[in-house]
């Protein structure tokens, strides 16, 4: 159960996430604190009163899915982008954190792009499995992998916060999990050595870099590698997605959170027979998904942009 | 063609010689071409007997169903995919080819020829993984 770890982690204040409307989790980073706002008029309000940065993040479309479990994932990826699109502040750009397509076929890709281009926003991509699948394995590089080093890692910059994308869903060995890999750690290495350790960090990349669930595959090899790089910095968030649902833990000064997708839920750890796509009635799956309505709660903007609960 | 200047000379056994004729003038040419060609002959017939051997994995609940595999030299093993997600073949070592990404109901098949103990993964999955087993094809009785 998620809630076992996740127990001592609702009540911090250090930083309190919210997924918003699973579209996307739309994270603030005010004072080097990220906090992510479910509510948009909290979000409005706290960018007429704090120079802040607001990002979105989208996980998981596998556009291209058409299996029981959502068949036409394409379509509530369009949904989650016209949730986007109406909201009050736009972000000042978007992560996505892999599994754009679910096969890796050009379409798929087009039909993607297609759709989050609607948003208008900057979108920085890593990769997930899903999204290395051609037989020649090129497409997602020849697409999203301008100016990245590797198979598609890179960082950057913005509003005073360091931005690392890392790829974590190549080379895979048998028997194992997620996996950065000795150049890409290298790389790592290098790229925080001249920060100063009170830039905000973000990590991201598509299978969690903790272990949530490693019999399922939910965790990476190396990541323990990767943070020991970060241990300096007073504010470090690792975002991911791969597991298609909320999940949370604070560990000193790290937060870790993964995005619902747009597509389909999966279980939770260890509560079904795999990992694969998670049936659900007709009427729960856009609230697996998370796109349900934006609720704007005026009377309690201030407080909620922080302690604001999951569901309203 | 040399065989075809044979038939000419015609009596009731004109059908028989003619085929003794062109198996000979065939199997000379076999001769002359190559000896794989001479193999071929010779070995497509005998194991024409005995159906190629094949075996099958299921790939079900992010699971191979066997996990392991025991098959003699010369089997085809096919696995297919029953998942609602796709997953691909590949050999721990690379002792094999991969498999493109097999989407629900996809299969591949590779044949091993080699005896020896053959591990695999799902590279999409990489948790998931099964072995194949190959015994020599023949010889098992001298054991």
């Amino acid at each position: 159960m998620g809630s076992d770890r996740d127990d001592g982690v609702s009540r911090r204040k250090v930083l309190e996430c919210m997924t918003w409307a699973g579209t996307g989790v739309l994270w603030t980073i005010s004072g080097g604190v990220p906090h992510s706002l479910g509510i948009m008029g909290e979000a409005q309000a706290q960018a007429q009163t704090v120079k802040s940065l607001t990002f979105l993040q989208l996980s998981d479309s596998h556009v291209g899915f058409d299996k029981p479990a959502n068949p036409n994932a394409l379509g509530t990826l369009e949904e989650a982008i016209v949730k986007v699109n109406a909201m009050p502040i736009k972000p000042a750009f978007a992560i996505h954190t892999g599994d754009i397509s679910h096969l890796s076929t050009a379409q798929q890709f087009d039909d993607a792009d297609r759709i989050i281009s609607q948003s208008r926003l900057d979108v920085h991509y890593v990769p997930g499995e899903h999204d290395f699948l051609d037989p020649d394995q090129k497409f997602y590089k020849d697409r999203y992998g301008r100016g990245t080093k590797g198979a598609g890692w890179y960082s950057f910059d913005a509003s005073g916060v360091h931005f690392i994308g890392l790829v974590n869903v190549v080379n895979l060995k048998a028997g194992g999990l997620g996996d950065l890999g000795a150049d890409q750690l290298e790389w790592l290495e290098d790229d925080v050595k001249h920060l100063s350790a009170s830039t905000p960090i973000v990590l991201f990349a598509h299978i969690p870099l903790w272990s949530i669930y490693p019999d399922w595959g939910w965790g990476t090899d190396d990541a323990a590698q990767a943070l020991s790089y970060l241990k300096r910095f007073g504010s470090v968030t690792v975002l991911n997605g791969h597991i298609h649902q909320v999940m949370q833990k604070v560990e000193g000064n790290v937060t870790f959170h993964t995005a619902r997708s747009t597509a389909f839920p999966q279980p939770a750890p260890g509560q079904g027979p795999s990992p694969g796509p998670m049936k659900v009635p007709e009427e729960q799956l856009r609230t697996m998904l998370g796109i349900a309505n934006v609720t704007f709660k005026q009377n309690e903007q201030r407080l909620a942009i922080i302690d604001s609960p999951l569901k309203t | 063609m040399a065989a075809q200047s044979e038939p000419e000379t015609g009596n009731e056994d004109t059908v028989t010689a003619i085929s003794n004729t062109v198996r000979s003038a065939l199997l000379a040419a076999a001769l002359g071409a190559a000896t794989a060609t001479i193999l071929a002959a010779v070995v497509i017939p005998t194991s024409a007997q005995n159906a190629a051997p094949a075996s099958a994995v299921s790939i079900d609940n992010f699971t191979f169903t066997p996990a392991s595999l025991t098959v003699k030299a010369g089997t085809t093993v096919t696995w297919t995919n029953r998942d609602d997600i796709p997953h691909g073949i590949g050999s721990a070592d690379n002792s094999f080819k991969r498999s493109n990404a097999l989407d629900t109901d996809d299969a591949f098949s590779f044949t091993f020829t080699t005896p020896g103990t053959y591990k695999y993964f799902c590279y999409i999955h990489p948790h998931m993984v099964g072995t194949v087993v190959v015994e020599a094809a023949s010889g098992s009785n001298t054991q």
